[in-house]
């Protein structure tokens, strides 16, 4: 009697809020993926229960392979995601390190600048930069987007890395430059392979922002065959007249994909890199 | 061999050597881009505001003529109430519904590792992606919501969530808040775990109820967690677009426009880029705002 005592109380403190915060936080992903598998059909018939699936069918994501531009869209994201993220990484390695070690004229003052750059928004700059991105003649280029998106990515990056700098002691830089290395060494083959974590963290961070950005991929990626997952699937697969229910789910899914599972395989290092801001101030 | 690559570029690598040198140097690559791609467009805004460009053509000169003009723009007073409804009323929502989230996470369970995964999902997918899940989700049509409570009895007529003003904003906030939870959830379980567990027992040992150690140890512990993050949720959602963009467009009638949006439509869509620029220009001082109590509560904290 006891045993379900405790059980009840647990119940009521722990199962039960968990399974309605899932409930609530996991439906419109269920919701999208039942959908997906769904024949259009099925959708209009009223007596079927919506919140399963009657008959399943890949026809959707047929669909999305042989009529859309689907692979196209995921071959854009891919290179703008990785070129962005590696660019960034390397902009934000230096800046770290030159924030967390160096001392030089202006670099409070530019370690504030670039605490204000992480929180300048894109609808603040879009419009300006669209002329900007024409007057370079980028407009419907990887570049566009590639030379946008670490500026969005570079202040937090940084911020993260320089943090993990700071806790590497200072001695061993110290006694290797008393053996003769020079600081460019000393960051690539010390500093860097003793950060590897926050690196990873970073590295998933830009990776994350880039893939889910909208905004300024809608501007500046308009034409057909530049267009990413996002944007592809908002702009081609929501049409007016009739609405491909299944497809658009289809694609929804397959866009939010590849970001849930490296999330969930480095979640220890999202969450870390997520809260060391808030957290560590 | 050593000694003879060192003599070689000796000059070289005492120059990278000095710090002050050095440091400028690995600034570089990124100041380029931030003021390339960042300040300069910012200038750039602030100057198109000041002009009747339009799309293609560069305007004249008008002094402040658009920021006046926006004034007396009924949509514009719309977007800017939609704005602080969308940004600011949400965040006790996000706060409270993310502390409970953060209570439950905390507590020891199996598979806390994957439960923790995935409730993160609504705040790492593309917010553009999970949006489409909720434009199905409110649709007039194929709405389960609606589907529910009409088998339920409780509803003839589907319910038109982005039809009707009043529950077309309150769909988007909700969407909004369902984004944000696992964002304050996950920062807020990062300060639970902060606190030591001795303040807990020691509480417990001199006997406060759950309530009391609740209160006076596990509150002032995440106070500073819960304002961080309620003001990156404010700057953040101030300036969103994308979630608003796909469920409604601005509509019903304009009536769920936020400065982000609204910018879209004028600037963009309209091809008035100066009154557009004004637009947005108009959320910058409440952006810097809610910046420097940022800045000021996180160098108070250091």
């Amino acid at each position: 009697m006891v045993g379900s005592n405790v059980f009840r109380a647990k119940f009521f403190s722990l199962y039960l809020p968990l399974m309605l915060y899932l409930v609530v936080l996991l439906f419109p992903f269920y919701w999208m993926l039942i959908v997906s598998f769904k024949p259009t059909n099925d959708l209009f018939e009223m007596k079927f229960n919506p919140f399963w699936i009657q008959q399943f069918t890949l026809e959707n994501y047929l669909y999305l392979f042989q009529n859309t531009d689907f692979p196209t869209w995921l071959k854009n994201t891919l290179i703008v995601s990785v070129v962005s993220t590696i660019l960034s990484l390397i902009c934000s390695i230096f800046i770290g390190y030159a924030l967390a070690r160096l001392r030089f004229p202006g670099s409070n003052f530019l370690g504030l600048g670039i605490f204000l750059a992480y929180l300048v928004p894109p609808t603040l700059l879009f419009l300006p930069l669209a002329q900007v991105i024409s007057g370079f003649g980028l407009n419907n280029t990887y570049w566009a987007l590639i030379l946008i998106y670490p500026t969005q990515l570079i202040p937090f990056a940084s911020w993260l890395l320089m943090g993990y700098f700071r806790t590497i002691p200072k001695e061993i830089e110290e006694s290797a430059m008393a053996d003769g290395c020079s600081r460019i060494q000393i960051l690539f083959r010390m500093v860097l392979p003793l950060s590897v974590p926050g690196l990873l963290s970073a590295g998933i961070f830009c990776f994350t922002l880039c893939w889910n950005e909208f905004l300024y991929a809608l501007i500046f990626m308009s034409s057909g065959s530049m267009k990413t997952v996002s944007v592809g699937t908002v702009s081609d697969l929501i049409k007016a007249d009739t609405l491909f229910w299944g497809a658009l789910m289809a694609s929804a899914v397959l866009g939010s994909f590849p970001i849930a599972f490296i999330y969930s395989f480095f979640v220890k290092h999202y969450v870390s890199g997520l809260t060391a801001g808030a957290v560590k101030g | 061999m050593v000694n003879g690559s060192r003599l070689k570029s000796f000059s070289m690598r005492d120059f990278f050597d000095r710090e002050r040198n050095l440091g400028i140097i690995l600034m570089l690559p990124g100041a380029i881009l931030l003021i390339a791609f960042m300040a300069y467009p910012f200038f750039l805004g602030i100057w198109l505001s000041l002009t009747d460009s339009v799309i293609g053509r560069a305007g004249h000169f008008i002094g402040l003529r658009n920021f006046i003009d926006l004034l007396t723009d009924t949509i514009f007073h719309q977007t800017a109430r939609n704005t602080f409804i969308y940004a600011l009323v949400t965040v006790p929502f996000k706060a409270v519904l993310g502390l409970g989230l953060a209570l439950v996470l905390n507590r020891h369970m199996r598979f806390s590792s994957p439960i923790r995964a995935a409730v993160m999902m609504p705040w790492i997918v593309p917010t553009a992606l999970s949006s489409l899940g909720w434009f199905m989700i409110f649709d007039p049509v194929f709405s389960p919501i609606s589907w529910l409570f009409r088998h339920m009895g409780l509803i003839s007529k589907n319910i038109n969530f982005l039809g009707d003003p009043i529950l077309a904003i309150s769909s988007v906030c909700w969407a909004n808040i369902w984004r944000g939870v696992p964002f304050f959830g996950i920062t807020i379980l990062a300060g639970l775990q902060s606190v030591p567990q001795e303040l807990h027992e020691a509480a417990a040992i001199d006997g406060a109820s759950v309530w009391h150690r609740f209160r006076h140890v596990t509150i002032p512990s995440i106070k500073g967690v819960v304002l961080i993050a309620s003001l990156l949720s404010i700057i953040w959602t101030f300036a969103d677009f994308q979630l608003i963009y796909i469920l409604t467009k601005g509509g019903p009638a304009n009536q769920t426009h936020i400065f982000g949006t609204y910018t879209y439509q004028i600037g963009l869509s309209a091809t008035e880029i100066g009154m557009g620029a004004a637009i947005s220009l108009y959320m910058f001082p409440i952006l810097a705002v809610f910046a420097i109590l940022l800045l000021i509560y996180l160098r108070r904290e250091q």
